[in-house]
């Protein structure tokens, strides 16, 4: 038995989503842009799973950009956004738990002359608001911030900052990385002000390689990527489709989220319990945190040989911090979590197909590869 | 335009009469990085080697590219076969040179004739040839000391003609000085050690101490990738994986802390050093490089030393990082190399390791254990894998 308990990193692909694909490129496989019928067809793949991201939303059509994915789509939006803005002002805020994908975005804004603000988080790795409304002023033209927090799932006040700008009357965007958060926790985009969000697909599964960045109506950008007509020259390029259909497939399959969200906190809640039985672990995770992300640390037990000690047993989850030797989590040591702690931090995270089962042979991985490890 | 390849041998030639040897070694190195690029003959002559291909369809482009990374070959050089006419061998110059003619801004023609039966004599070849070029090419000007371009024109029992020559990586065919096993931790340091023996000429074993799940399989993927690319320069390398675990955490149960690493290096050598004996190696090799890390001081790899009969060569051990990381470039092992995977030699590391001990005191440590059966144990263990 495999307990696949990696969900941050990838998902399963749903079948519905591969059926979808395997019709895509056995039948389906002409060019959207193209007229005849092998065009239209595919067209019409491609503008529904359109509709089904813009229904999940709760936003519009023309508001969905396809991108290739998560990163494509912080890069578009961030890069887009503050090129479009440059002359109205200099200044940039994010979080200082960004994904890489927006922190390295970030020192490049910075290397380019742009004034960067990295909000340090509290002992809830959650940005403070009173430190939003100290920083946004008439200069800031961007707000960057994360809804979930890859590596320990904290859910961050995103909704708020629209009105915190709103007050300081700044011209400021906000661009929300969804990517964790899409598909686990309600998203409206429209309905919490936010101009820019980022969702990914094969985080709810669907395959690699496709994901969309929400544009509010109004809201104008310059694209990164110079090319043809494609998602209104905003993101050029012939559309991924096999991709972009599963991505939308996969939507549809998506379970009603707070329902969904419950049966996680259960799940959660009842795994916790277990692990604090367990002698030698702290968990990094705070309880308000999203229930699909659980981070822990076993301190004197460094997380590489751990996690190869429970693939070994058939357990898949990753380390808190990127890797090995000197390449610290830059999240937990933001949240001022000791070296003991970070160098051996371990990161559970579930999807709705993840049983208890699965986590108890994870609790008893941990207890195995403990007297392994400490060879008591 | 049939084209063939002429060989350089530099050091080669001044073997003597053991010469034959060395080149037969050659040859065969170069049938093996050629095996899958079709059928080629090889013929000798007195000064030279010539490559030809047998068929059309090989190819050749690929070809000069792996010669560029056989050891034994000061330079080399491509040649278009001619008619023995020199009309022929003046049109076979323009349109098999156009490239590099066009390149250059200055040129010269020397012919070799050692057919003397062919009815002019070199200087009126090389003059026919240069002013045909001259006709045709009015960018272009003589320089008969410096040039830009030399041209070549040997007529032999055919006529060739070639441009430049190309530079070859020197050094001695692999084999031709016997075999050596290198110990390969997925560091910067061996592989590069790895491949400055087999330019002298040896032909290698690499052994890797791997300490499930201390390391991970990505780690012994990343030292299999490093073999994988000294295998371009060194040939087929045999590779064996010793699984080290429990060898590992009996010197960090029973040893003392700071002599860890000076015994871990030793247990190392001395496994090392079976392996080797049985798949014949004469030396060991290791990247260590002097005062690069505790193990690496002159007391502690004197130590080290000690535990093998056998020499061991560490052709990095004057150079600097930095002169060790140009070579890996080079090589192409550098972005592999730094790879961010736990090794054997970083699970566990003291916190102060021994940089002056004496033998005694290692000797003593180590004799706190009976290694033997697990020494044994590890090396019937021992996974071995040919790469090339």
């Amino acid at each position: 038995m495999i307990a696949y308990l990696d969900n941050s990193a990838t998902t399963k692909v749903c079948r519905e989503a591969v059926s979808k694909m395997c019709d895509c490129m056995e039948n389906n496989w002409g060019n959207p842009s193209s007229l005849h019928i092998m065009g239209i067809n595919a067209c019409n793949i491609l503008e529904e799973a359109r509709e089904t991201l813009a229904k999940a939303l709760g936003c519009q059509k023309k508001e969905i950009f396809f991108t290739s994915g998560g990163t494509e789509a912080n890069n578009l939006a961030i890069k887009g956004a503050v090129s479009k803005n440059r002359r109205k002002g200099r200044k940039i805020i994010a979080s200082s738990i960004e994904h890489p994908s927006v922190m390295n975005v970030m020192d490049m804004l910075e290397r380019d002359g742009f004034e960067v603000v990295r909000l340090i988080c509290d002992e809830n790795a959650r940005v403070r608001l009173e430190d939003l409304e100290r920083e946004i002023d008439e200069n800031t033209i961007l707000v960057s911030l994360m809804a979930v927090n890859n590596e320990v799932g904290s859910i961050q006040p995103f909704d708020k900052v629209k009105s915190i700008i709103n007050k300081k009357g700044s011209p400021a965007l906000l661009h929300v990385d969804a990517v964790q958060a899409f598909g686990k926790i309600p998203l409206k985009p429209s309905a919490m002000s936010i101009d820019l969000m980022t969702v990914s697909s094969h985080k709810i599964h669907g395959p690699k390689g496709a994901g969309a960045l929400y544009i509010k109506d109004g809201v104008r950008i310059n694209p990164v990527t110079l090319g043809g007509e494609q998602e209104k020259q905003i993101r050029p390029g012939t559309e991924a489709m096999p991709a972009i259909a599963g991505f939308g497939e996969a939507i549809k399959q998506l379970p009603n989220i707070n329902g969904q969200l419950k049966k996680m906190t259960t799940l959660r809640n009842d795994f916790l319990l277990k692990l604090e039985a367990v002698e030698g672990v702290c968990i990094n995770s705070t309880e308000d945190a999203l229930p699909y992300i659980v981070n822990i640390s076993v301190p004197g037990l460094r997380s590489e040989p751990m996690l190869n000690l429970l693939s070994d047993m058939g357990v898949c989850v990753s380390s808190g911090s990127a890797c090995a030797k000197g390449h610290k989590s830059y999240v937990l040591e933001a949240l001022g979590l000791d070296n003991g702690r970070i160098d051996s931090a371990l990161r559970i995270s579930m999807s709705r197909y993840t049983t208890e089962e699965e986590l108890d042979l994870f609790i008893k991985g941990i207890q195995t590869a403990q007297k392994v490890l400490r060879r008591r | 335009m049939k084209e063939i390849i002429l060989l350089k041998e530099g050091e080669l030639a001044l073997k003597g009469l053991n010469r034959v040897n060395f080149e037969d070694k050659l040859i065969k190195n170069i049938k093996f990085r050629f095996r899958d690029l079709g059928k080629f003959t090889f013929t000798r002559s007195q000064s030279a080697l010539a490559i030809e291909a047998e068929s059309e369809d090989v190819d050749f482009e690929e070809a000069v590219e792996r010669l560029k990374k056989v050891f034994g070959i000061v330079a080399f050089s491509r040649a278009a076969i001619a008619e023995k006419d020199i009309e022929s061998i003046k049109a076979t110059a323009k349109e098999y040179l156009h490239e590099q003619i066009v390149a250059a801004k200055t040129f010269k023609v020397e012919a070799k004739r050692s057919d003397k039966k062919f009815s002019m004599t070199s200087p009126e070849i090389s003059r026919e040839v240069g002013a045909h070029i001259l006709r045709n090419y009015p960018h272009i000007k003589v320089d008969v000391h410096n040039p830009d371009l030399k041209i070549t024109v040997e007529i032999r029992e055919r006529a060739y003609v070639r441009g430049n020559q190309i530079k070859g990586i020197g050094g001695m065919p692999v084999g031709s000085a016997g075999k050596a096993a290198v110990l390969m931790s997925g560091g910067i340091d061996s592989p590069v050690a790895a491949y400055m023996m087999a330019k002298r000429g040896v032909q290698l074993t690499a052994i890797h101490f791997a300490a499930p799940p201390y390391t991970s399989m990505k780690a012994e993927m990343k030292v299999r990738d490093l073999v994988k690319k000294v295998s371009e320069y060194a040939g087929r390398i045999y590779f064996a994986v010793v699984p080290f675990t429990e060898i590992q955490e009996k010197i960090k149960d029973e040893c003392p802390e700071d002599l860890f690493t000076l015994i871990m290096r030793r247990l190392m050598m001395e496994i090392a050093t079976r392996i080797a004996e049985k798949d014949e190696c004469h030396a060991l090799i290791t990247g260590e490089s002097l005062g690069q890390v505790a193990s690496q001081t002159l007391l502690a790899l004197g130590v080290t030393d000690e535990a093998t009969p056998l020499p061991v060569f560490r052709p990095c051990i004057g150079m600097d990082k930095q002169e060790i990381i140009s070579i890996a470039r080079q090589i192409d092992t550098f972005e592999t190399s730094i790879l961010p995977y736990e090794d054997c030699c970083t699970v566990f590391t003291p916190r102060h390791p021994r940089t002056r001990p004496t033998l005694e005191q290692v000797r003593e440590a180590q004799a706190l254990v009976d290694w033997e059966e697990l020494m044994e144990k590890a090396i019937a263990e021992t996974r071995y894998e040919p790469i090339n």
